[in-house]
């Protein structure tokens, strides 16, 4: 872990990146009477890596459901790419460049590696049914163009060996692998990843942070996590928010959230 | 030891993606058509390709549509017969709007038709799934079921409530209707079926298939990935319902006649296609043959064929042992592998791949 607020390129964090890609206004969430999200603000800068934290049931992950539109929020809005949105729908935020992983990990158990990460070029393939239908000639050069895509992340996720595998049978550690995979076939400016290494040993963690970094540094990919290893979220992350009960309580390099009190007193109780 | 890839090398990508990457297979499906094509019409006698051959044709095609819907993209159905009847209602129909038209025009025709009505009644796939969705869709089964018999629009008045299969000739040869040959029928048949099957492999292969099957394992993610669930669904619908279309059509037009069109789109045969998909595998092409040829097949070859093997069945007996052996062996292959015949070809394979070492 870094004493002194540095991100991995050796720059002061301070200097936040680039501009606001992603920036969300006065959120709330409720669920009937069930208070989820509560007057969040925050931003996301082009090519940070962004974590989100928090103690259990904080509104996380209704966060990210916001943000990708699987939920609609009742007040506040969101602002992607300069552009505020409106009750967006999944498949818009998909095609815009928002991609995801899910914190229990929601690959298409009965197809292979490949066809899952296959499926993440949907939306860059246009041949129409009857081409598909034929599968030949323009079809089959386009199917062919994207498995040479897909090729490359399965190197670089170094996952050549399970290729033909269907995913349901490969173990926990390789399925985040694969679905990192996935979400990186959509190309995408945004990657919200849901507790990307959960449930995993020190060393897939590794592999993990490695690739983060990796997809960050050479992709440009903008990011933002959520989890729950603090070490790995004090190394990876330019910028932290945390959320406690639905509310932001803290916001800043992991230095000064780690130093906050309101944060201290979030995760390790306080006493009355 | 002979049916093995080793050595079997691939440098494209297009070598990789085919449907049949390994030499061997490729080696047995040509046997298989060319079985198809010269051997059945050599050997088999018009009895035998009327009672078997042609319903087992029949109901893979049936069954190839409904696994689209149910096997691939993991929406359950009730109403494939009633579908299938819409083929074959609006087939009809279209005999009399234009007499001239060459039948298989008509019949490939028909299936867009079903693919509409099929749209219509899918609608409600995106609020509501399994068996939900299957009892909204029995509702399509009644429905149509009664409008076959109570509309007589479709059955252009006739008194008797049938519908007649006209005499139609493709360049002089006659293909439906009282004279044409169970020979002929069959190779229409067998044309249709190789071709649609060619086209549904294609389709299920490529993107439009993937999403499908995104949209059956996690529909959620499927809906991340850009896939907009409503048109993968009803996509699906109306590419299922076109292949029952057709496959109604054929069966009116090319095996019973239209005299009975009235009775066999029954519950029944909507029950009778989903144990095909069930018993042959969800989710496999090649699964809807195995299922046809298990539920279709298998009953007429005990029928007619334990005796013809020497073992005395008569009438009803035999009616009964028939249902009795394929009631069991229904349940015998569930219980061996739940995932259906196509598992257990694809588990014969593996194993004959590393035989004769165990793995």
């Amino acid at each position: 872990m870094n004493a002194e607020p540095m991100n991995r390129t050796g720059e002061p964090v301070a200097a936040a990146k680039g501009e606001v890609l992603l920036s969300v206004e006065h959120i709330s969430l409720r669920f009937g009477g069930v208070k989820a999200i509560t007057d969040v603000s925050f931003d996301i800068r082009k090519g940070e890596v962004r974590a989100i934290i928090g103690p259990n049931g904080a509104g996380k992950t209704s966060m990210l459901n916001c943000i990708n539109g699987f939920y609609h929020p009742q007040e506040g809005q969101i602002t992607y790419k300069g552009v505020r949105r409106a009750r967006v729908k999944p498949h818009q935020a998909a095609s815009d460049g928002i991609a995801r992983t899910f914190q229990n990990v929601a690959l298409f158990k009965g197809m292979s590696t490949l066809d899952n990460i296959m499926t993440g070029r949907t939306l860059k393939m246009n041949r129409n049914f009857f081409w598909q239908a034929l599968r030949h000639g323009p079809a089959m050069t386009e199917e062919i163009a994207h498995r040479k895509v897909v090729e490359d992340i399965i190197d670089f996720l170094q996952i050549q060996h399970i290729r033909k595998l269907p995913v349901g049978k490969l173990p926990y550690g390789l399925q985040k692998r694969v679905e990192l995979g996935r979400a990186l076939a959509m190309e995408p400016e945004l990657l919200l990843l849901d507790e990307p290494m959960a449930g995993m040993n020190l060393e897939e963690k590794e592999d993990m942070c490695r690739f983060i970094l990796d997809v960050n540094n050479e992709f440009g990919t903008t990011i933002a996590l959520i989890e729950h290893d603090m070490g790995v979220v004090m190394d990876l992350s330019d910028r932290v928010v945390v959320l406690e009960y639905g509310r932001k309580i803290a916001d800043g390099t992991p230095a000064e959230v780690k130093a906050d009190q309101a944060v201290i007193d979030a995760y390790l109780g306080v006493a009355h | 030891m002979f049916y093995r890839e080793a050595g079997q090398f691939k440098s494209t990508y297009t070598a990789d993606m085919a449907v049949f990457p390994i030499l061997q297979d490729r080696i047995g499906i040509a046997v298989i058509l060319l079985l198809a094509f010269v051997g059945v019409p050599l050997i088999g006698n018009d009895f035998f390709t009327t009672t078997v051959m042609i319903p087992f044709l029949v109901f893979s095609l049936a069954a190839i549509g409904l696994n689209i819907l149910t096997g691939y993209t993991g929406l359950v159905s009730l109403g494939t017969a009633a579908f299938m009847g819409v083929g074959a209602y609006s087939c009809y129909k279209m005999t009399t709007w234009w007499p001239d038209m060459n039948i298989i025009v008509l019949i490939l025709v028909s299936g867009l038709f079903s693919a509409a009505i099929g749209v219509f009644f899918g609608l409600p796939s995106l609020r509501i799934k399994g068996f939900y969705l299957a009892v909204a869709t029995l509702a399509a089964q009644f429905f149509l079921q009664w409008a076959f018999v109570r509309v007589p629009w479709l059955f252009n008045y006739n008194a008797s409530g049938a519908i007649e299969v006209p005499l139609r000739t493709v360049f002089g040869v006659p293909i439906t209707g009282a004279t044409a040959s169970p020979e002929t029928r069959y190779f229409v048949c067998l044309c249709l079926v190789v071709v649609l099957t060619w086209l549904a492999s294609n389709i299920v292969h490529g993107r439009i298939g993937r999403s499908w099957m995104a949209v059956r394992d996690m529909d959620i993610a499927a809906e991340l990935m850009g896939i907009k669930l409503l048109n993968a669904k009803l996509l699906a619908f109306a590419v299922s319902s076109f292949y029952c279309g057709v496959a109604g059509a054929m069966m009116i037009f090319l095996w019973y006649g239209g005299g009975e069109a009235a009775d066999v789109f029954n519950i029944r045969l909507s029950f009778n296609v989903l144990f095909m998909v069930i018993i042959g595998g969800l989710g496999s092409l090649i699964g809807s043959f195995f299922g046809a040829m298990f539920i279709a097949g298998l009953p007429t070859i005990l029928k007619f064929g334990l005796p013809a093997i020497g073992i005395p069945l008569a009438g009803a007996t035999a009616e009964h042992i028939t249902f009795m052996l394929v009631g069991a062996l229904i349940i015998f292959f569930l219980i061996v592998e739940p995932h259906g015949l196509a598992r257990l070809w694809q588990i014969a394979k593996q194993k004959l791949r590393t035989w004769p070492f165990p793995y």
